[in-house]
C-alpha cells in the first residue's frame, strides 16, 4: 500500500525536500498559504511561472513551488518576469520575493511595474532584515533598531511599501502578516486573479537574524507580536501618524481596474499587423 | 472550483519565432522595402534582427544605440512582435532573458555605459545557458565619455565584464552591410550555443549610411535552439550529450523548468556546495564554446603573395576600413603587407593570429582605444613578430597616412 500523499505534494518540488528555511521562519507560512491559494484557485502549475530574486524568501517558490521557476539575479525579478508575461500572457506569472530584493535594489523595477500596470502578482515578504546575509538593516528595518550594519542604530526611517505601490498606480495592493494566514490566502487569490499589477506586502519574521537582536527570539514571539500591531485599514483610516506607530496596517490597500500593460501592448501589435494587411491589399 | 486564467486574451498570444518560414521572413522583406537600402549602420541592426526572426526588443536610450530601439519601436508591432523601453538598461537584460526563456528571440541594443550596466545579467545568460543578443554600440570612455564619438573601448569588457569564468561570443562588422549579415549570424550562433552574443559595433559605423543588400530567404541560415527530445519525466534540463549544450525547455511547455544563476547540477537544482558540481558546470560552459572555436571564428585574410618576411596587420571593426586604404597605399609601394580583419573577437582568433606571426616579421595593430586586442595577439604571437600598436583616442578613425607612417617607418 502506498503513503497517504498531502494533496498539496502536486505543487512542490518533493526531490529537493527539505526545505532549507530556519525554525521559526515565516517563508513556509507564505509557501503554505500560497500553495493553498493555487489549488483553491484550480490553476495548473504547468500552467505557471514562478519568477524570484535573491534572499531567504526568494526561496519560496525557487526551488519549492513545482511551476516553470526562472531564479533571477539580485532584485531583478520583476523585470526578467516582464520578459515572460509579454510573450505568454496566457500564463500566471507570480513573483515572489524579499523586502531588500523588490523594494532595495530592485525598488526601481517595482514602481515602473506597478506604474505600467502589467498582469504580475508580486508578493514581497518582508522579514525587515537583510537575513540570507546574516541581518544588516534593510529599506524596511525601523529606526533605532540595531543590526550588522547600524550597530549605533538606524537612523533611516523604513519605506512603507504597500502604500509606495498604490501611489505608483498598481492595480491591487494588500498588507497581510504570517499571523493572518487565511487573509492572505484569499488575497493571494483575488491578487492572481485581478488583471493588472497585483502586490501583497507580507510582513513574515526573521527570528534567526532580526527577532534576537529585537528581544524577539521565535517565531511565536513575532506572530504574537503582528496580531498586537495589526490594524485593520478600515479602522485605520482617519488616525493620525502619531496613533499609527508602531502599528501595521493590514488589509486591502486598493482594487481597481485600470489598462492592462501586457494587452494594450498587443492591442497595438494587433492593429499594426491589421493596418499592414491592409495596405498590402492581404499579401502581408 | 472553476478553473481560472488570467489573460483572457488568447488572440493577442505571442507567437514565437520557431516556425520561422519563408512567408514571414518575406512579410519582414516587404515591409522594409527594396532590396537594396541606403541605411545606417544602427538600422542595419534592426533590419537584421526582424530578418533573424527577433520578435522581442527591450531597451534603454542612449547615444549612439537609440536609432536601433527607434526603428524598432516602429517596425516590431507590423511583424508580430512587441518592442519595449524599459526603465534601465538592467531590466533590459532581464526582460529579454525572461523572454527568451519563454520562447522568442530576443536583443537590446546599447553603449558603453549601458553595456556596463548590463554585465550581471550578461552573467547570468551565460550561466543559464539563454540565447539572446547584445548590441554594443561602442563610444568612448571611461564613464559617460563621448557620447556622441564612437570608440572600440569595450573589447575587453565584452569577454570579462561579468564576474567568474564563462565563454560568450562578440563579433565585430566594419560596414553597415555586416551590421546586418553579422545580427543574424548573433542570433544563429546565439541559439545554437546557448548563449549571449555581443554585437559590437560602433558610434561611426552605428551612424554612418552605406548600401545594404537584404538577403533572400534561401541564401541564409537560421537556427533555433533545441528543443527537449525526451519526454518530461526524464527530462533533466542541463544534461547533456557530446554537444555539451543543453536542450532547452521553453516556459510553459509542461517542463516545469527550474533555471538559476546559482551553480546547479544537471537537474537544474542547486548545488552551491559541490566542488565537483560548479567545476563541471563551468568547464561545459566554456568548453562548448572552445571546442566549437574553428567553427564559430571568422576572419578575413587579404595577403600578399609569398610567404615570408611580410608586414602584418590585425584589425577588426571600423578601424579595418581605414586599413583597407592603407593597405592600396603600402601595396603601390611594393611592400608585401598581409591584413588579418577579426570578424570574431572573442572567441579570440589566436590560431590565426599565430599562423600570421609565421609570415610577418612585424605586425601593427590599429585600434580605437589604448590597447585591447594588442593584448591577444601579443599572446597569440608569442614573441615571433614583433607587435606594434596604434593606439588612438578622442572619437576619429585613423587616417590610412598614419598607418603607411607606421609600417613604413617600423617605429612608434
Amino acid at each position: 500500500m502506498s503513503e497517504p500523499r498531502h494533496r498539496l505534494m502536486d505543487f512542490v518540488r518533493e526531490e529537493i525536500m527539505p526545505h532549507r528555511f530556519c525554525s521559526g521562519c515565516g517563508c513556509g507560512t507564505v509557501l503554505n498559504a500560497f500553495t493553498n491559494a493555487v489549488e483553491g484557485l484550480g490553476l495548473d502549475s504547468a500552467e505557471m511561472v514562478c519568477v524570484s530574486g535573491i534572499g531567504c524568501s526568494s526561496w519560496i517558490p525557487s526551488p519549492y513551488f513545482r511551476a516553470d521557476t526562472l531564479h533571477t539575479t539580485h532584485g531583478r525579478p520583476i523585470a526578467f518576469a516582464t520578459g515572460v508575461k509579454i510573450l505568454r500572457p496566457d500564463l500566471t506569472v507570480v513573483v515572489i520575493a524579499g523586502d531588500g530584493d523588490v523594494a532595495g535594489i530592485g525598488g526601481n523595477h517595482l514602481i515602473h511595474a506597478a506604474r505600467r500596470n502589467i498582469d504580475l502578482s508580486v508578493f514581497m515578504v518582508n522579514n525587515m532584515i537583510y537575513g540570507m546575509t546574516g541581518g544588516q538593516v534593510a529599506p524596511t528595518t525601523p529606526a533605532g533598531v540595531v543590526t550588522t550594519t547600524t550597530p549605533h542604530s538606524n537612523v533611516e526611517p523604513p519605506f512603507r511599501v504597500a502604500d509606495l505601490v498604490v501611489a505608483a498606480g498598481a492595480s491591487y495592493v494588500a498588507r497581510w502578516t504570517t499571523y493572518h494566514v487565511f487573509p492572505l490566502l484569499e488575497s493571494m487569490q483575488n491578487a492572481i486573479k485581478r488583471k493588472g499589477f497585483s502586490f501583497i506586502e507580507i510582513m513574515s519574521q526573521c527570528p534567526e537574524n532580526y527577532g534576537r537582536r529585537i528581544g524577539l527570539r521565535t517565531g511565536i514571539d513575532f506572530l504574537k507580536q503582528f496580531k498586537e500591531q495589526a490594524l485593520r485599514v478600515e479602522k485605520a483610516n482617519g488616525m493620525s501618524e502619531e496613533e499609527l506607530k508602531d502599528r501595521i496596517v493590514i488589509g486591502k490597500l486598493c482594487d481597481k481596474e485600470r489598462p492592462e500593460y501586457v494587452s494594450e501592448l498587443h492591442r497595438i501589435t494587433r492593429e499594426q499587423v491589421d493596418k499592414l494587411k491592409k495596405e498590402m491589399g492581404g499579401a502581408a | 472550483m472553476k478553473k481560472h486564467r488570467t489573460s483572457p486574451t488568447t488572440d493577442s498570444r505571442y507567437k514565437p519565432a520557431r516556425p520561422f518560414n519563408a512567408d514571414e521572413f518575406g512579410r519582414v522583406r516587404r515591409i522594409l522595402g527594396g532590396k537594396v537600402l541606403f541605411v545606417q549602420g544602427d538600422a542595419a541592426v534592426a533590419y537584421g534582427a526582424l530578418l533573424a526572426g527577433c520578435r522581442f526588443f527591450a531597451g534603454y536610450p542612449i547615444t549612439p544605440a537609440t536609432e536601433t530601439s527607434e526603428i524598432l519601436s516602429q517596425l516590431m508591432p507590423r511583424v508580430g512582435g512587441v518592442c519595449i523601453q524599459m526603465e534601465d538598461e538592467i531590466a533590459s537584460v532581464g526582460a529579454i532573458i525572461g523572454a527568451s526563456r519563454a520562447g522568442v528571440k530576443s536583443m537590446t541594443a546599447t553603449s558603453g555605459p549601458g553595456f556596463s550596466l548590463m554585465q550581471e545579467n550578461i552573467g547570468y545568460a551565460a550561466m543559464t545557458e539563454t540565447p539572446c543578443v547584445i548590441v554594443d554600440v561602442q563610444r568612448s570612455g571611461p564613464s559617460t565619455g563621448q557620447p556622441t564619438e564612437g570608440a572600440q573601448g569595450d573589447i575587453m569588457q565584452a569577454k570579462w565584464g561579468s564576474h567568474g569564468d564563462y565563454e560568450l561570443i562578440a563579433l565585430s562588422p566594419s560596414t553597415v552591410q555586416e551590421c546586418l549579415d553579422l545580427t543574424i549570424e548573433a542570433f544563429n550562433l546565439s541559439e545554437t550555443y546557448g548563449i549571449p552574443v555581443i554585437l559590437l559595433t560602433d558610434g561611426i559605423i552605428g551612424h554612418m549610411r552605406e548600401k545594404v543588400v537584404l538577403p533572400e530567404f534561401e541564401e541564409i541560415e537560421l537556427t533555433w535552439r533545441r528543443e527537449p527530445t525526451k519526454p518530461k519525466e526524464e527530462f533533466q534540463p542541463f544534461l547533456v550529450d557530446s554537444t555539451k549544450i543543453p536542450e532547452m525547455a521553453i516556459f510553459g511547455t509542461g517542463y516545469h523548468t527550474y533555471i538559476t544563476g546559482l551553480t546547479h547540477s544537471e537537474t537544474g537544482y542547486p548545488a552551491t556546495d559541490s566542488q565537483v558540481d560548479h567545476h563541471r558546470l563551468v568547464q561545459r560552459l566554456c568548453d562548448k564554446i572552445r571546442d566549437n572555436r574553428d567553427r564559430i571564428v571568422q576572419v578575413e585574410r587579404d595577403y600578399s603573395d609569398g610567404d615570408k618576411d611580410t608586414i602584418g596587420i590585425v584589425s577588426y571593426g571600423v578601424t579595418s576600413r581605414s586599413v583597407n586604404s592603407a593597405v592600396k597605399m603600402l601595396r603601390q609601394d611594393g611592400l608585401k603587407i598581409d591584413h588579418l580583419r577579426l570578424v570574431t573577437n572573442w572567441p579570440f582568433p589566436e590560431k590565426e593570429v599565430a599562423e600570421l606571426s609565421e609570415r610577418a616579421n612585424r605586425i601593427v595593430v590599429p585600434e580605437l582605444n589604448l590597447g585591447q586586442v594588442y593584448h591577444g595577439v601579443r599572446e597569440a604571437v608569442a614573441g615571433r613578430s614583433e607587435v606594434i600598436p596604434l593606439w588612438k583616442t578622442g572619437g576619429e578613425m585613423h587616417v590610412p597616412h598614419d598607418i603607411v607612417e607606421l609600417v613604413k617607418g617600423g617605429v612608434k
